[in-house]
């Protein structure tokens, strides 16, 4: 632990100490995620440490559970989107051919729609519940993965090193595993940060188009277009989560960049 | 034939296949969507009788497989039909609009993909350093907050507060181009900043990767400057996954700044498709997904086949 | 320096001083700014009407998909671009009375059942062809059509017989009708030549300018008809009405001075914007109403105790303050409100009392299940907030509301008039038969409470053909009591039309009929160099 660098330490802080509010919500908020205490758009005051929102909720309390949908939904999606979208990229550069072309233009298939109506038809065709969120969102970006991965392990397929485990007659499933994936690992985990990233946007996207969390749940994307009228005014309700997002967004990738860091080190060659 | 032109034969066919695919798709996700145009267009005011006159009047009463039956037999002989909802001819008016999206998406990208990889080239010459640390932290803040929000925020320091460029983006035939510049000029600040740290990270990633093999050391024992290792030997190694998410980025500029043309209520595509998919106007969704399938379609062939080009190992295969 | 004020505005008011020059002198003399201002507008005022320049209207309420045929027109920006190129035979003014356009007098029959309308002479198209009585009859026809799909096809039932008789039309109605001309007055019925039955999307009226660019969804602009039958309005040489849909952009655009106008300020930021120098607000009480209809033929709806304890459990107030920021009044679970003719103000309001509405609840034996709210921002400006707010009034009262967000796209036909319980919009209507027969009589296609009363339904006959008004008010208000207690209607606020409105402006005044003096704005007003 010694080793880690103070920006990664920054990162694994903030990254930590989100994760705990997010679990220890209910015991952290001062007020009720819904209820209303106040007058509209209150500024700070000691009761409401970050004034009210839009219709007189308490923002911080907003801001906690807000923290809580948003970490949880953008977590999984983002494992599920990466789990999915690199196996099947490996095994499409490991295989080729023609379950390669067939992979890889099914994905281009997919991804040539616009995610918006992809996204607009399949949520009004089935009720919009947390779980159904997640797996569209996760499936959807994995097709974001898959090429990315498949592009760095296309590659890795055709180094000296995979030939020769080839050679040694070593099964696909091995090759991706202890070949593939180690050398594949820091362009991933540099993406997986953004990815995560994104999703946070596209939760705050689905709100803005009517199909994100159910009111009055809200993530931190819904809290800032629930305000965002008071921004041009100097009504800083929208501010928050935003920044809230954007730290969360540094924290995480500051510790994606020390693993990648690590990853790297890890491989030998230059420091 | 040469191998690589056959490669681009090949992949041109499969293209064209896949917009086909794309089409039917599309018009079986707006298919499956409730309600239809007739009833979209009227609204709050739709009585039963007027939804059936229109319905007829729209040829909505004919069964699903017909009209796309119809719809391609009309564009493999150039023709985009008109639009179910206000008749006019949807190459002209699609025509416009993604003349207007790519005149954004051009300039957005002239401006973010240079700079991207040069940031990513300077972050990796100064790796760990202050610089690397600044430029990462700066594109990281600026791709987590919702674009909208960034935009909001110009408009009102720059565009109402200062008063420098205009609130409003919205361009017309009769603008010059500096007068054009002019009105996109926010909207191009935004989306640079919105694809800038995809681009950025990921072309240092890739470099950071290559700069371990042989070849980098034996160019630095060469005694080559520092950038110059970067820009002559790691660069052209770490092409394919740089081109790679360019391109995703590129695609994103074209198909994906429906926030943006909302804020700065610019005429693109974007808005002119969700305006369009709200009012199920089939054909007009149609034209435009396979517009926007087509580009993407496109741009990914092209990072497909760089990728292969500028990997010896692919160009050649065993 | 009184002398010294009045000398400047008679300067203003002769149009040989501009209005920087007057508000800099007024600030030298001591004057305060907002003072000098409405002194300036006074004198400008007095100067009457300027002449020339181009009006720029900033407007949400546009798509890409929008045509210039009046018939199917359901937003703002088509409904202003009627108001420019074309006029109607009759039209509602701001006192709520029928003012002649088109046609140059109305004149009924004493049973209320005969109707003549006298065509207002030498009046021309854009295209140069004479208006006639035929051209009237055209249009009406084409818009009561049975295979039209006019937004004014509902209004024209009950149509017995029309003819063009020299210059005038007749239309015979089925049943006494005293409120005929105010159905005539339908902004659709927009007068085309030949009805437009040949090319409804011309964009070829009467109205004071004339179409110059198209572009559905982005920009429509308009040129001044030199042949224009009214010489009092139409000052400004061009209109350009931009589709700004985003509420931040339109009012950034108006702060930059982008544009002269813009419709449809949200109440949240209007307080805020009203505080920028060059702008002002202007807001006017009206018919439009926010409500949650419930259908009465639905359980757990079905039961008149649910209903009222739902009434009872609105907090009409906070909503108001809250969702409206004060740009409204309360609603008391009727669709009228004391803008209507004949309107008896004496009915008692119903206020938030959670004890009442838990007594209304336990009496009707519902088993405590969530009952389902669905919503969403497309049937009005702030309801997915509102129904959080209702969803917390009513906890109070130990009932359990659960929200559902529907997407805004396709809510109109996938929500409303569908779902037993949801949010929507009711832009009201010129007087309260039109409002109780297009959505509260029994076989009304907008039934959206699925009201059934026989009482109601008969009440609202009669009142058609009674000419005593006293009598006619006293009916209306035994309507309305019938609504308010037995109904599915929870209308919990009456929104005022928000308007932003350009310092260089002159001549706007406040129309209750709808957004920017309903649409007459860029018509009426003019621009101040």
């Amino acid at each position: 632990m010694k080793n880690i660098p103070i920006s990664a330490m920054i990162g694994l802080g903030f990254t930590a100490l989100y994760f705990v509010i997010a679990v220890f919500a209910p015991l952290l908020a001062p007020y009720g995620m819904a209820e209303v205490v106040g007058d509209v758009w209150e500024p700070s005051s000691s009761e409401f440490w970050l004034g009210t929102d839009n219709i007189g909720r308490d923002l911080l309390s907003r801001m906690i559970y807000g923290g809580r949908t948003t970490i949880f939904i953008a977590t999984v999606a983002t494992i599920l989107s990466f789990v999915t979208g690199s196996t099947l990229g490996f095994l499409a550069a490991v295989l080729g051919g023609w379950a390669d072309q067939v992979m890889s233009r099914t994905v281009d298939l997919i991804m040539s729609i616009p995610s918006l109506i992809t996204a607009l038809v399949i949520l009004a065709m089935v009720p919009v519940t947390i779980p159904i969120l997640i797996l569209v969102m996760g499936l959807l970006d994995s097709t974001r993965v898959y090429r990315l991965a498949r592009a760095v392990a296309v590659d890795i397929a055709v180094m000296d090193y995979v030939e020769a485990a080839k050679l040694r007659g070593e099964g696909q499933i091995w090759i991706i595993f202890r070949e593939v994936l180690p050398n594949a690992l820091s362009p991933l985990v540099a993406e997986l940060g953004l990815r995560f990233i994104f999703m946070v946007l596209f939760v705050s996207t689905l709100s803005f188009l009517g199909l994100g969390v159910q009111p009055p749940l809200a993530d931190w994307g819904g809290i800032v277009k629930e305000n965002k009228d008071g921004i041009v005014y100097g009504i800083g309700a929208a501010l928050y989560p935003a920044v809230a997002i954007a730290t969360l967004a540094i924290s995480v990738n500051l510790v994606a960049d020390w693993i990648l860091n690590r990853t790297t080190s890890l491989k030998g060659g230059r420091g | 034939m040469h191998p690589i032109l056959k490669l681009v034969f090949q992949r041109l066919a499969l293209g064209i296949l896949l917009l086909f695919g794309a089409s039917a798709l599309i018009f079986g996700l707006t298919e499956a969507l409730p309600g239809d145009a007739a009833q979209a267009v009227l609204g709050q005011s739709a009585t039963p009788e007027s939804l059936a006159n229109l319905r007829e009047e729209m040829g909505l009463d004919r069964p699903a497989l017909t009209r796309y039956v119809e719809w391609l037999g009309g564009i493999l002989q150039g023709d985009l039909g008109t639009s179910l909802t206000n008749k006019l001819d949807i190459a002209d008016s699609v025509g416009k609009r993604l003349g207007n999206t790519l005149f954004l998406a051009f300039w957005a990208a002239l401006v973010s993909v240079p700079l991207a990889i040069f940031l990513g080239l300077l972050a990796v010459r100064y790796r760990n350093r202050w610089p690397d640390k600044l430029i990462s932290a700066v594109t990281l803040t600026t791709i987590s907050i919702p674009e909208f929000l960034i935009g909001y925020v110009l408009i009102y320091f720059i565009a109402v507060k200062i008063g420098w460029f205009s609130p409003l983006a919205m361009v017309n035939d009769s603008m010059s181009l500096g007068q054009k510049l002019n009105a996109i000029a926010l909207p191009v600040l935004v989306l640079t900043m919105v694809v800038l740290a995809h681009m950025m990270r990921m072309t240092r990633a890739a470099i950071l990767n290559v700069m371990q093999s042989a070849y980098v050391e034996t160019a630095e024992l060469k005694g080559l400057s520092n950038f110059m290792v970067i820009y002559r030997h790691a660069l052209p190694n770490a092409v394919a996954p740089i081109v790679n998410v360019v391109m995703l980025n590129l695609a994103y500029l074209v198909v994906g700044v429906v926030v943006v043309e909302v804020v700065f209520v610019y005429p693109g595509m974007g808005q002119y498709l969700v305006d369009h998919v709200t009012k199920r106007d089939v054909p007009v969704v149609l034209a435009c997904g396979v517009v926007f399938a087509a580009i993407y379609i496109g741009l990914n062939m092209i990072a497909d086949i760089v990728a292969i080009l500028a990997n010896p190992r692919l160009r050649h295969p065993k | 320096m009184n002398e010294q004020l009045n000398h400047m505005a008679g300067q203003v008011t002769a149009g040989k001083m501009t209005r920087r020059d007057f508000m800099g002198k007024a600030a030298a003399l001591g004057v305060s700014a907002a003072i000098a201002s409405t002194m300036f507008a006074d004198a400008a005022r007095a100067a009457g009407p300027k002449k020339g320049g181009t009006m720029k209207v900033g407007m949400l309420g546009g798509e890409s998909t929008n045509t210039l045929d009046p018939a199917p027109a359901a937003t703002q920006v088509p409904g202003m671009v009627l108001r420019l190129y074309g006029d109607q035979i009759v039209d509602v003014d701001a006192d709520g009375n029928i003012s002649s356009r088109l046609a140059e007098s109305v004149e009924g029959s004493a049973d209320a059942k005969t109707w003549n309308f006298k065509v207002r002479k030498d009046v021309e198209f854009h295209n140069g062809k004479t208006v006639t009585a035929e051209d009237f009859l055209r249009t009406v026809e084409r818009h009561a059509n049975e295979d039209s799909k006019s937004g004014a096809l509902g209004v024209l039932k009950g149509i017995k017989g029309m003819k063009a008789d020299g210059d005038v039309f007749t239309v015979e109605m089925e049943s006494p009708t005293a409120d005929l001309p105010y159905l005539m007055a339908d902004w659709h019925l927009v007068v085309q030549p030949d009805g437009g039955f040949d090319n409804p999307n011309a964009g070829i009226g009467t109205g004071p300018y004339m179409v110059e660019i198209d572009e559905p969804g982005v920009r429509h602009s308009f040129k001044k008809n030199p042949n224009y039958w009214d010489d009092s309005i139409g000052h400004v040489d061009e209109v350009e009405v931009l589709v700004i849909n985003d509420s931040t952009a339109r009012m950034a655009a108006l702060q930059s001075g982008q544009v002269h106008m813009v419709n449809s300020v949200d109440p949240k930021v209007a307080g805020l914007l009203g505080r920028a120098p060059n702008l002002e607000i202007r807001s006017v009480s009206g018919r439009a109403h926010y409500v949650f209809p419930m259908h009465t033929n639905t359980a757990p709806f079905d039961n008149n105790d649910l209903r009222l304890a739902l009434k009872y459990a609105v907090n009409r107030e906070e909503m108001v303050d809250k969702i409206l920021r004060g740009f409204g009044s309360v609603g008391n679970d009727i669709p009228v409100n004391e803008s209507y003719p004949l309107f008896d103000n004496k009915i008692e309001q119903r206020k938030y009392d959670p004890a009442k509405a838990a007594e209304h609840y336990k009496k009707s034996g519902h088993d405590g299940s969530p009952i389902v709210l669905h919503v969403s921002d497309a049937a009005f400006a702030g309801a997915v907030d509102a129904a959080q707010l209702f969803q917390q009034s009513a906890a109070a009262a130990g009932i359990n509301i659960e929200i559902e967000r529907a997407p805004s796209d396709g809510y109109w036909s996938e929500v409303w008039n569908v779902k037993p319980f949801c949010a929507s919009y009711w832009s009201g209507r010129p007087v309260q038969d039109q409002m109780y027969t297009t959505a509260y009589l029994s076989s009304a296609d907008w039934n959206d409470t699925r009201f059934n009363n026989p009482k109601f339904d008969e009440l609202l006959f009669k009142a058609r053909g009674e000419l005593d008004t006293a009598k006619r008010v006293e009916m209306y208000a035994e309507m309305a009591m019938i609504v308010r207690d037995q109904g599915g209607l929870i209308a919990p606020m009456f929104n005022d039309f928000v308007d932003g409105v350009s310092n260089s402006v002159q001549g706007y005044e406040d129309d209750p009929n709808g957004f920017l003096m309903y649409s007459w704005a860029p018509v009426k007003c003019w621009l101040d160099a």
